[in-house]
């Protein structure tokens, strides 16, 4: 007789590899590519940045758990990207307070006071960059970085351009973004007499290339396209994040600009529709945070919804609202709305017949 | 890539390389056997043998007790040592008989092949009831009562379910490589007691070799109704429902059987044993389990009689590495795990697996994260980790709105989860609550 007792459970006895921690620093992993090109291309100031937002968010997590006498968590990696995201969102020369403070405030009012990991309702990074931007915004609009021989873009840049210097100065200060907001302005006060010259500036082919590697102004993480595809690309093909709410986002938004500039009677549409996908923190925040796990829909026909509202709340933002800049707002207003998608984006169970 | 295939699923490792290319050998018979009277759902069959009695392989010892369930025969020739209580997979204390080894093995010879296609349907479905066969994929439900559907159902096509979606398990695979033609011959003796014409077996792509004997052979003797898709490799292939749908495109509504639709699902271990039964009035005495997981010396298919305690089958298999974790029978995905080895395998036991801690699943669970990745696992389309979080807080009575009851229980829920959490038992025990109240 044997008289060992093995362990019981009821069944699945076999559990994907993939667990908590491996998916959160996949994450950071597909994030390292963008991080490494920003400390290059901005200097060290930046890794210093993210080093300030990575810690204040893993400390702040551990000494409120501490405190609250709750499991220690810091170890499954969600912190440091909470803190990681951050520092993606922020001009690179910002002071190492702003960092601090927002990943912080990020992590405890936003995620931790709702209970941790899975009971948040926004997205922590995001909040902590929403309190930045109401708190400091003169920090956090003007911290850029201004490429040399006073082009913001490439050395060859002004050899094109017909625009006085002081109205290039004016374009090069600031973000893709903020310089194509800024058109009708410029016109206006260096009198140049149609805005047509500065369209063309903007909309120059060492433009769209810059947008695309990323020597180009801009938050510290959102700068290069291409990289950033890259780390999108590993996490859809490990299966973290799914296709739908980063194609729905971008397709919306895609759609809507175009039709905007169209509809406009805009010179150049085509040209403004690649400027507007390629800059800014579309890319970023359409893989890396609308796709957040905890702050959106479960269901695929919601994540479809999901993305189409950050989508048009993200060109609404950009066209007609105060900032040059909207993803990240759009996105914390669609993460208030993903309980009501979810409750109307029940999928159909398989075999149910209709109730009467 | 285009393989047919049904919504939702998971990837479960396979590892099937452990016994895919071994071929079935004979366990040798044990010493002793515990046959118990209840192998599946459904009255439990009534011991026909005192203690003390002398019996033949194959011999009626219990006979069926009603409509579902079935008969039960002698595994090994001796002598009934005992008929009591002990552990069972059913239960932990169910009615065993015992049986030790007496006598000889000589007569057990192979008796003349029968003419089965001069035979009525009603005398085929007989001989099926008589050998007491049922399921033999896992459920074991009696296999006669799925063969007599009610005169108003009309079946137009029979289901072979040879898509053994579980990890580790081999044993269909195996199977089709040596009996192919016996298979094809118990497929024909299921089409003829059900009177259809129609016939299509779900194998999937990652069983390439059995695929092309049976394409081959269907081919060589010329038949065309009976048809054989590639179906994806996808976990749960094999579930009943999800089967039909990815082979028809017709769905078994909500708590309905697959007759509603038109179809019957057999087991391409059954059709086998269905063959045996028919053309040489074999019982169902012993069956093919797949031997495996990472702590077993010699993991193979062996041929074993039920009855057989797993003690036994472990001292045959060239005994443990080390203890093991976990003791599963069937598939890692949803097997029994069993508390003790004097638990002796049964007609549905298509598995037996010996895993280690790394290779099992136990522990801790952290919150979830809303990943959604239950959602779209779930073959039903079901919200799991609602189900889950409502009985977490001990709130059942909220979890009806999301139909537990819908759940085949199984698994792709727990298994993709990147928390760890339990979730299909979560909705097992909401399931258990809503019965409980009805």
């Amino acid at each position: 007789m044997d008289q060992q007792i093995y362990t019981l459970s009821l069944a699945p006895h076999t559990k994907n590899r993939q667990n908590l921690p491996v998916v959160m620093w996949l994450v950071v992993l597909s994030l390292l590519p963008s991080t490494v090109f920003a400390v290059y291309t901005f200097g060290m100031h930046v890794l210093l940045v993210i080093l300030t937002a990575i810690f204040s968010a893993c400390a702040a997590e551990y000494l409120f758990r501490l405190l609250l006498k709750r499991e220690l968590t810091i170890f499954n990696g969600s912190a440091a990207i909470t803190g990681l995201l951050l520092a993606m969102n922020l001009p690179p020369m910002v002071p190492l307070w702003i960092p601090a403070v927002g990943s912080v405030f990020g992590i405890i009012i936003a995620k931790e006071l709702f209970g941790g990991l899975g009971h948040n309702i926004f997205n922590p990074a995001l909040v902590g960059r929403a309190f930045l931007m109401a708190s400091w915004p003169a920090l956090m609009t003007t911290k850029w970085i201004t490429f040399p021989n006073g082009t913001m873009f490439s050395s060859s840049f002004n050899a094109y351009s017909v625009l006085p210097q002081p109205a290039l100065d004016a374009l090069t200060g600031a973000t893709p973004l903020a310089a194509l907001k800024n058109v009708p302005a410029l016109a206006n006060s260096f009198n140049v007499h149609s805005q047509y010259n500065i369209y063309q500036t903007l909309f120059d082919i060492s433009n769209f290339k810059a947008l695309a590697i990323g020597n180009i102004g801009g938050c510290i993480g959102e700068t290069s396209a291409l990289l950033l595809l890259t780390g999108a690309l590993l996490l859809l093909f490990t299966r973290i994040i799914n296709w739908r709410i980063p194609f729905s986002y971008i397709a919306t938004f895609a759609l809507l600009i175009f039709a905007y500039y169209k509809l406009t009677g805009f010179f150049m549409p085509y040209h403004a529709l690649v400027y507007h996908l390629l800059s800014g923190g579309l890319i970023l925040g359409a893989f890396f945070m609308a796709t957040d796990m905890v702050t959106s829909p479960v269901t695929g026909k919601g994540m479809l919804v999901f993305g189409a509202g950050c989508g048009l709340l993200t060109f609404a933002i950009r066209i007609w609202g105060g900032y040059p800049e909207g993803v990240s707002y759009s996105i914390l207003l669609m993460n208030a709305a993903v309980p009501l998608i979810d409750k109307y984006c029940v999928p159909k169970i398989f075999g149910k017949r209709k109730q009467a | 890539m285009f393989n047919p295939s049904f919504k939702g699923g998971v990837h479960p490792p396979e590892n099937k390389k452990l016994t895919e290319e071994r071929s079935i050998e004979n366990l040798s018979v044990p010493h002793t056997c515990f046959v118990p009277v209840q192998q599946h759902i459904g009255k439990p069959a009534i011991p026909v043998v005192q203690v003390g009695d002398y019996v033949q392989v194959g011999q009626l010892i219990a006979k069926a007790d009603g409509f579902i369930s079935s008969n039960i025969h002698a595994s090994i020739p001796g002598k009934i040592a005992s008929i009591t209580n002990g552990p069972t997979p059913a239960s932990a204390s169910g009615l065993r008989i015992q049986i030790e080894t007496h006598g000889n093995f000589a007569s057990e010879k192979t008796p003349d092949k029968i003419e089965w296609d001069k035979l009525p349907p009603k005398d085929l479905l007989e001989k099926v009831f008589d050998a007491g066969i049922a399921g033999m994929g896992g459920a074991s439900f009696p296999t006669h009562v799925k063969l007599s559907p009610p005169s108003n159902v009309k079946i137009d096509v029979l289901i072979i379910n040879a898509a053994e979606c579980e990890p580790y398990l081999t044993v269909d695979d195996a199977l089709i490589k040596r009996s192919y033609k016996e298979i094809i011959e118990g497929i024909m003796i299921t089409r003829t007691i059900l009177g259809v014409k129609n016939v299509i077996i779900g194998v999937e792509s990652n069983k390439k070799r059995s695929y092309k004997t049976i394409k081959e052979y269907l081919k060589k003797i010329g038949e065309k109704n009976i048809k054989i898709p590639m179906l994806k490799t996808k976990y749960p292939q094999g579930a009943e429902k999800q089967l039909i749908y990815s082979l028809t495109h017709r769905t078994v509504p909500s708590g309905g059987l697959p007759m509603e639709v038109g179809t019957v699902v057999q087991n391409i271990g059954t059709c086998f044993a269905i063959q045996q039964a028919v053309c040489y009035g074999t019982p169902l005495f012993e069956r093919l389990v797949t031997v495996s997981g990472s702590l077993i010396n010699k993991p193979g298919n062996y041929k074993i009689r039920i009855g057989t305690t797993i003690a036994d089958i472990i001292r045959e298999c060239g005994g443990l590495k080390e203890q093991p974790h976990k003791i599963v029978m069937g598939g890692p995905m949803c097997g029994q795990a069993v508390e003790t080895t004097d638990i002796p395998i049964v007609k549905g036991t298509s598995g037996l697996l010996f895993l280690s801690k790394e290779e099992s699943s136990a522990g801790r669970y952290a919150n979830c994260i809303r990943c959604g990745r239950c959602v779209q696992a779930c073959p039903i389309n079901l919200l799991p980790f609602e189900i889950a979080a409502n009985i977490e807080i001990s709130r059942p009575e909220c979890t009806e709105r999301f139909s537990p009851l819908d759940c085949i229980q199984c698994g792709a829920c727990s298994f993709i989860c990147p928390s760890r959490r339990p979730v299909s038992h979560f909705v097992k025990v909401a399931q258990d609550y809503i019965r409980s109240k009805r």
